[in-house]
């Protein structure tokens, strides 16, 4: 009789564990498409906000013009001589100027090498006096993952980043790091990410889930981010990608029509 | 006092009563599947680590794996604690404590193995910052130090640490439970309420601490320890009430809808503020309560449905996992090592889901066959086809530690 009773609450689990399962491949389940770029397609799913970019829809609507400052470390730049140039930041604007064309947009990029989310958060107060952002992109994550930073101490910091940057009336984007098959197995980046979630979520931020899309876009088979290469294309590519997600994604949350701006121009 | 004077009178009179009897099958059956599911879980991005119990409630494969090790390590030490005393039983438990050592560095070297290699072929300006992580390849005299002082861990290379230090710590402990049950157990938990309200945990090399906090995760182990030295049986009426089942489903209902949240982003909404506010984060390093809780639902859920007489455990469709648990240390290093292969081959293919599947189950496959490889080692060794003989070594007892 127990081992009826064992069976059948094994059957039911399988069952519940087998509906648990979300499809693997979001592309197959017809969803929506968000980035017009031609061949780095994001479904709606994954370009969702928690909050609404309010600053953003009023500095859009009043004025006609959006000032965004993107804060980050390495993996928001692109080695090589032009590299602001391809990099998220600069491919960002341009999206935005091509989606908004009657609005100003000025991004302002402060990116160093190296900086863990502490030195990040002891340097936005200036950015946000100097630059008067309605927007704050903030990539994160990454080298705190690669110096092994404590979860509760990144939360920390990202928390209070957040705060300044609240308490300055700018919204905030965080951005979290970039999936890299390769070294997945020794760069554990899940902690981190998590964090990342739930800060946003709680502080009303919006996440870019920068790991998911591009976990995406290997899985799609998009990019083969496997692939071991000198050559700056596939990045420059990449960070196409981004900052056109990034656009998108910046556009539905501040719930701009990008069309009706352009019709009523 | 009165209470720890019966108690060390039970334990006398009885002989240590769960160690006394045969050995209890389900503990070799749950690690050897806990032992497989932390082999799925290690390899990154796979398909098949979809049914592994991680994401169906809060705890993983790794509670499993250190409680039963607490049980098992009690049951076989616990004797020989009893009958050749202290000091031998303490050799024997260090002994095992150092072979887990030596096993763990041969894993970093493997591992350290497939980084370099990864350092000298992979190259691409995308991930310019995050090859950073291969920095510590240029001063290989600290990385290598750091890691025989077991501060250096590569991802995934946690647990090991872990066991070791719980098992240095295990003589007193093993000695205090076998007097005083109830005392151990209650230090057991202080020392984790304290570790939790004071931050303690042990260094880690670059930065930050351990992943797997031994002053928290020691509470698993020697709980386990405990219920194999007679604890278990002092539950039994617990563990038979109805309400106490009737509480475990609830709260393991209750995880699982937590943990589909986490999997459709739309259900986050349904979970109250003050609820998340009070939950989270829920956190692996100090062994969270929920996760502490859950284990313990699973434990009830199960012991109640899986009797220790079940005819099953007998039958020769459990009997590859059984096997695999009965060599669990041996096995968990291959699982490591598979982890390692299975992701290797994976990343260097761009393997898809078919292929993860195959690893997966060649992986398992590997383990199994291995297991089998060792007993009929110690079988040939001269202590008996099977479990029959008694055997000189209570840790080759079919069952180690």
């Amino acid at each position: 009789m127990t081992l009826i009773v064992a069976l059948l609450t094994a059957v039911a689990l399988f069952d519940a564990a087998a509906a648990a399962e979300p499809p693997p491949q979001p592309a197959q389940s017809g969803a929506p498409i968000a980035a017009p770029a031609p061949d780095c397609v994001v479904p709606e799913s994954l370009l969702e906000a928690d909050s609404d970019l309010t600053h953003v829809a009023d500095a859009v609507k009043d004025h006609h013009r959006l000032d965004i400052s993107v804060i980050g470390s390495g993996s928001s730049a692109l080695p090589g001589p032009d590299g602001a140039r391809f990099a998220y930041p600069a491919r960002l604007e341009q999206v935005l100027k091509g989606l908004l064309p009657d609005v100003q947009v000025k991004v302002t990029v402060h990116v160093a090498l190296r900086q863990t989310t502490e030195q990040m958060a002891a340097g936005l107060a200036k950015v946000l006096t100097d630059d008067k952002p309605d927007l704050v992109v903030w990539q994160a994550g990454t080298v705190d993952a690669l110096r092994g930073i404590e979860p509760d101490e990144f939360r920390a910091k990202l928390e209070s980043g957040l705060e300044t940057i609240t308490a300055a009336g700018a919204d905030a984007i965080v951005m979290n790091m970039q999936y890299s098959p390769r070294i997945e197995s020794m760069l554990n980046v899940s902690a981190y990410a998590d964090v990342m979630h739930w800060v946003a979520h709680e502080r009303g931020a919006v996440l870019f889930d920068r790991l998911a899309i591009m976990h995406y876009w290997t899985d799609a088979g998009i990019f083969d981010l496997y692939a071991a290469t000198k050559d700056y294309a596939m990045a420059r590519r990449v960070h196409d990608c981004i900052g056109r997600a990034l656009a998108s994604q910046i556009v539905n949350a501040a719930h701009l029509d990008a069309g009706k701006l352009q019709t009523t121009r | 006092m009165a209470a720890m004077g019966t108690t060390m009178g039970t334990t006398t009179t009885s002989q240590l009563p769960a160690a006394a009897g045969e050995r209890d099958l389900r503990l070799d059956l749950f690690r050897g599947l806990a032992l497989w599911l932390i082999f799925l879980d290690h390899i990154p991005e796979n398909v098949v680590s979809w049914i592994t119990i991680r994401n169906y409630g809060f705890s993983d494969a790794t509670e499993i794996f250190i409680f039963i090790s607490g049980y098992t390590a009690a049951f076989v030490y616990g004797r020989a604690m009893r009958e050749r005393g202290f000091v031998v039983s303490s050799a024997r438990i260090l002994r095992r404590a150092w072979q887990i050592y030596v096993a763990h560095i041969f894993l970093f070297t493997i591992f350290m193995a497939e980084i370099a290699y990864v350092a000298s072929t992979f190259e691409n300006p995308l991930y310019a910052e995050e090859m950073n992580i291969l920095d510590f390849l240029k001063q290989p005299d600290v990385t290598i130090f750091q890691a025989l002082l077991l501060k250096f861990k590569p991802v995934n290379m946690d647990v090991l640490p872990l066991y070791i230090v719980l098992l240095l710590l295990f003589p007193p402990m093993l000695y205090l439970l076998l007097r005083l049950p109830t005392f151990a157990l209650a230090g057991s938990a202080l020392v984790y309420v304290l570790a939790w309200n004071l931050d303690w945990n042990l260094p880690a090399y670059p930065n930050g601490v351990w992943f797997f906090n031994p002053f928290a995760w020691q509470l698993l182990f020697v709980f386990g320890a405990w219920c194999a030295l007679g604890g278990a049986r002092r539950l039994a009426g617990v563990l038979r009430s109805r309400l106490v089942l009737a509480l475990a489903i609830a709260y393991l209902v209750f995880a699982f809808a937590i943990t589909l949240t986490w999997h459709f982003e739309s259900l986050a909404r349904f979970v109250p503020v003050w609820l998340s506010d009070w939950m989270y984060p829920i956190d692996k390093t100090n062994l969270d309560v929920l996760r502490f809780a859950h284990f313990l639902a699973l434990a009830i859920v199960t012991v109640r449905f899986v009797p220790r007489e079940w005819s099953g455990l007998r039958s020769r469709i459990l009997q590859p996992a059984i096997l695999c648990g009965q060599h669990s240390l041996e096995i968990f290093c291959l699982g490591v090592f598979l982890a390692f292969a299975a992701q290797f081959i994976i990343a260097e293919s761009s393997g898809g889901p078919l292929e993860q599947t195959a690893l997966s189950v060649l992986g398992i496959l590997i383990m199994i066959a291995a297991a089998a490889l060792i007993s009929w080692y110690k079988a040939m060794e001269g202590r008996g086809p099977t479990s029959r003989a008694k055997p000189r070594n209570a840790d080759l007892a079919g069952g180690e530690a």
